[in-house]
């Protein structure tokens, strides 16, 4: 075992380190100003091959090679300088890699470029209320006009990050209802101004509802021309599972959680419960489930790098994940005590919130809830390890899933 | 950048799996659990044939100049076979002797390395594993530091009916004996020679855990109830899947704690600590919830799971419990 990324990488780091301190340099502009600077700076870093690095030069991308350790080599030092790196949401992780895949020259000339300058920013139409972890169940459908040159959509999409800023969704609808539920569906795309459809945002147990929450849409004959169709008619279940894993891996992956952890360890301290013998046990229990995500996240970096196999580990990431989140949860809200009665300032909603004290876990108390539920709710998480990872048979409902 | 195992580190595993797989089945355990000696010449010669006592040594000692991750991975085989003998005594008195600079007792090491000299811990408790076939003891010296007893004059020994019958322990009551010094109090090597056996035994259950979760498996996708197999119910293939979500991401924890050892990195106490207590955790978890995955079959003597069981409550016991190493790994970490 080595953590080190070898020599080669160390003159990249150097390299990387020479561009940011010549090309990010912000300085004190704000607003507007800033705004400018950073769609400059992006597209500088897009010329010298850091950023958009599996998208073609042809769609605004730098289009090199794959290399995971350089891959990460950007991000640290992108990290450490505090520079802006790609943008992320649904379009630059889901949209563009299907259409890069899947799309025609059409779409990849009308999309790809837009998404990733952050002028086109895409809302998921995957659940619905009657088809959550049974996606493929999908009702809301999609009909040809007269002249065969439109889909005309109907139907409602529900849990839509980013809702209400959204300009465009990818959507899975029902072309076909007579055929068996995973060969009737088309992967569609949509402009979602337009009349035909209305959108809500939801209101969450958090208290969440602001401009930056879950949406759900309503479609009452909306229109999306056929050539925004991606993949062939009734196909769209396998284009959507369509995944692209071009340098995905990263060792930082498991920063978020660590960096919870040791807000909870401080959590602890403020609270005065640091020295308590119970408090400090569970921490270490935690901690132990910590670590060993964190480094299983370098066992899955390692992995890709060689592009050898990891195995079942890769599975289980995001239950283990969600499983911690809900241990800490449990001890943060033991530490907060009758601090809890009181909800923070500014709870429920984004943006500035003014100075909170430890109710501020509130948030994470309920919201470790909803990545139990969100991409992949924990029971289908143990039905994928079980099945997937250990070659269990499968559930009989679902033995006709793909 | 590596953090997974090359092709010569499952090699190794291979080769100790199938070692054992060989002189080690079920028919021996259960003939060496109804027993009564505490050690088994056949696999000790067996495994140390391979290597196992010098395998994390320098070349210039005599060994394989491999590490204590690859002696890891050596004991994880060893768990999971709940192979008999102090294999992790053994690999760490090498480690400690090839660290030692009193000539004297380091004269012991070519003896420990070929496997010829057996040696076993005797730290913290004075239940002991081989104690009646050990030519060596590693204790310590009553002022804290290390140092290695010689079987003989002043070493009484008391059979006891021990609980993990993979490695019986003995009662050991130190007079006076022969001892050779290994560490004074203060060395650093008093605290890596301890970090190493705690990682070893972290090893251990981690191998342990996995073949229970191995077994389970196995006999959910062949045992029928209810006209299907049972690995086929949502109930048993969630509880499977927990036992695999407490295994798998567990086995990157031992690794690091290995190769911190190795590297000599700040955190390597900690890491031990941590690992110890974490796979102690996981091994008990995991051998309740692979009796209760097998149902009554589990419950018996003869399908043999409760040899794993057994080896839980003695990974667990040694050299501290998870908790008394989870305050140490909170100590260490500056809360």
């Amino acid at each position: 075992m080595d953590l080190s990324y070898g020599a080669a990488a160390e003159e990249f780091r150097s390299e990387v380190r020479a561009f940011l301190a010549a090309q990010w340099q912000p300085g004190e502009r704000r607003g507007g100003e800033l705004k400018d600077y950073v769609r400059d700076f992006r597209r500088k870093g897009v010329e010298a091959g850091y950023l958009y690095r599996a998208i073609p030069r042809a769609y605004g991308g730098s289009e090199q090679p794959v290399d995971v350790i350089k891959a990460q080599v950007i991000r640290e030092e992108f990290g450490r300088a505090r520079a802006p790196m790609e943008l992320g949401g649904n379009g630059v992780n889901m949209t563009v890699p299907t259409l890069l895949e899947r799309g025609t020259q059409e779409q990849k000339d009308l999309f790809i470029r837009k998404t990733i300058e952050g002028e086109y920013i895409w809302g998921q139409g995957y659940s619905e209320p009657g088809s959550g972890s049974d996606l493929a169940s999908v009702r809301t459908k999609a009909e040809l006009s007269a002249d065969g040159t439109k889909w005309i959509v109907n139907g409602q999409k529900i849990w839509t990050s980013q809702g209400m800023q959204s300009t465009h969704m990818f959507m899975l609808v029902r072309t076909e209802p007579e055929a068996p539920k995973h060969d009737g569906i088309t992967y569609l795309l949509l402009d979602l101004n337009q009349p035909g459809v209305t959108r809500r945002p939801i209101r969450q147990m958090t208290g969440e509802e602001g401009d930056h929450t879950f949406c759900e849409f309503f479609f009452d004959n909306a229109e999306a021309p056929v050539s925004w169709q991606v993949g062939e008619r009734g196909q769209g279940w396998y284009v959507s599972r369509t995944t692209l894993k071009h340098e995905r891996a990263s060792i930082g992956s498991a920063d978020g959680l660590g960096n919870q952890f040791r807000k909870l360890v401080e959590l602890a301290k403020e609270m005065g419960r640091i020295d308590d013998p119970l408090v400090r046990d569970r921490l270490g229990e935690i901690e132990g489930r910590v670590l060993s995500h964190r480094y299983s996240s370098f066992r899955l970096f390692s992995c890709a790098a060689a592009g050898d196999d990891p195995g079942p580990i890769q599975l289980m990431m995001k239950l283990l994940l969600t499983e911690i989140g809900h241990d800490m949860a449990l001890l943060a809200q033991d530490l907060i005590g009758e601090q809890g009665l009181t909800e923070p300032a500014g709870a429920g909603a984004r943006g500035y919130r003014g100075p909170r004290g430890p109710n501020k876990w509130l948030d994470q108390i309920m919201g470790s809830l909803g990545n139990s539920i969100a991409g992949g709710a924990s029971n289908i998480q143990r039905n994928i390890i079980g099945e997937r990872g250990l070659g269990l048979p499968r559930d009989l409902a679902m033995s006709g899933e793909k | 950048m590596r953090f997974h195992l090359t092709s010569e580190q499952v090699a190794i595993q291979d080769a100790v799996k199938g070692t054992l797989g060989e002189c080690w089945g079920m028919e021996r355990l259960h003939a060496f659990a109804d027993g009564e000696a505490d050690f088994d010449a056949d696999s000790w010669q067996a495994l140390m044939a391979l290597g196992v006592g010098g395998l994390a040594l320098p070349e210039a000692e005599g060994g394989a100049g491999w590490g204590l991750l690859d002696a890891a991975l050596v004991c994880e085989m060893v768990g999971a076979a709940a192979a008999p003998g102090p294999v992790i005594g053994q690999i760490v008195t090498a480690l400690a002797l090839a660290a030692c600079t009193n000539p004297n007792t380091r004269a012991l090491l070519p003896g420990v390395a070929s496997g010829e000299t057996v040696a076993t811990l005797a730290l913290d408790s004075n239940l002991v594993q081989s104690a009646r076939s050990a030519q060596l003891f590693l204790t310590d010296d009553g002022a804290g530091g290390l140092q290695l007893i010689e079987a003989g004059d002043g070493v009484e020994i008391e059979a006891v009916s021990a609980t993990d019958r993979s490695r019986p322990v003995s009662r050991v009551a130190f007079g006076t004996v022969t001892a050779h010094p290994l560490f004074a109090a203060g060395d650093p090597m008093v605290q890596r020679v301890r970090d190493a056996a705690l990682v070893l035994i972290a090893a251990d259950a981690l191998g342990g855990a996995q073949h229970c979760t191995d077994l389970s498996v196995d006999y959910a996708k062949t045992r029928e109830q209810f006209g299907q197999p049972i690995g086929r119910f949502q109930g048993l293939k969630h509880q499977l899947a927990h036992m695999a979500l407490d295994v798998e991401p567990a086995r990157a924890l031992v690794w690091y704690a290995a190769y911190a050892w190795d590297a000599g990195l700040d955190d390597a106490s900690r890491a031990a600590a941590q690992a110890k207590a974490h796979l102690c955790e996981v091994y008990t978890r995991t051998t309740r919830a692979a009796i209760a995955a097998h149902g009554g079959i589990g419950y018996t003597w003869e399908y043999g799971l409760n040899y794993w069981f057994r080896r839980s409550v003695l990974n667990r016991a040694w050299l501290g419990s998870p908790a008394q190493h989870r305050a140490r790994a909170a100590e260490l970490a500056g809360w």
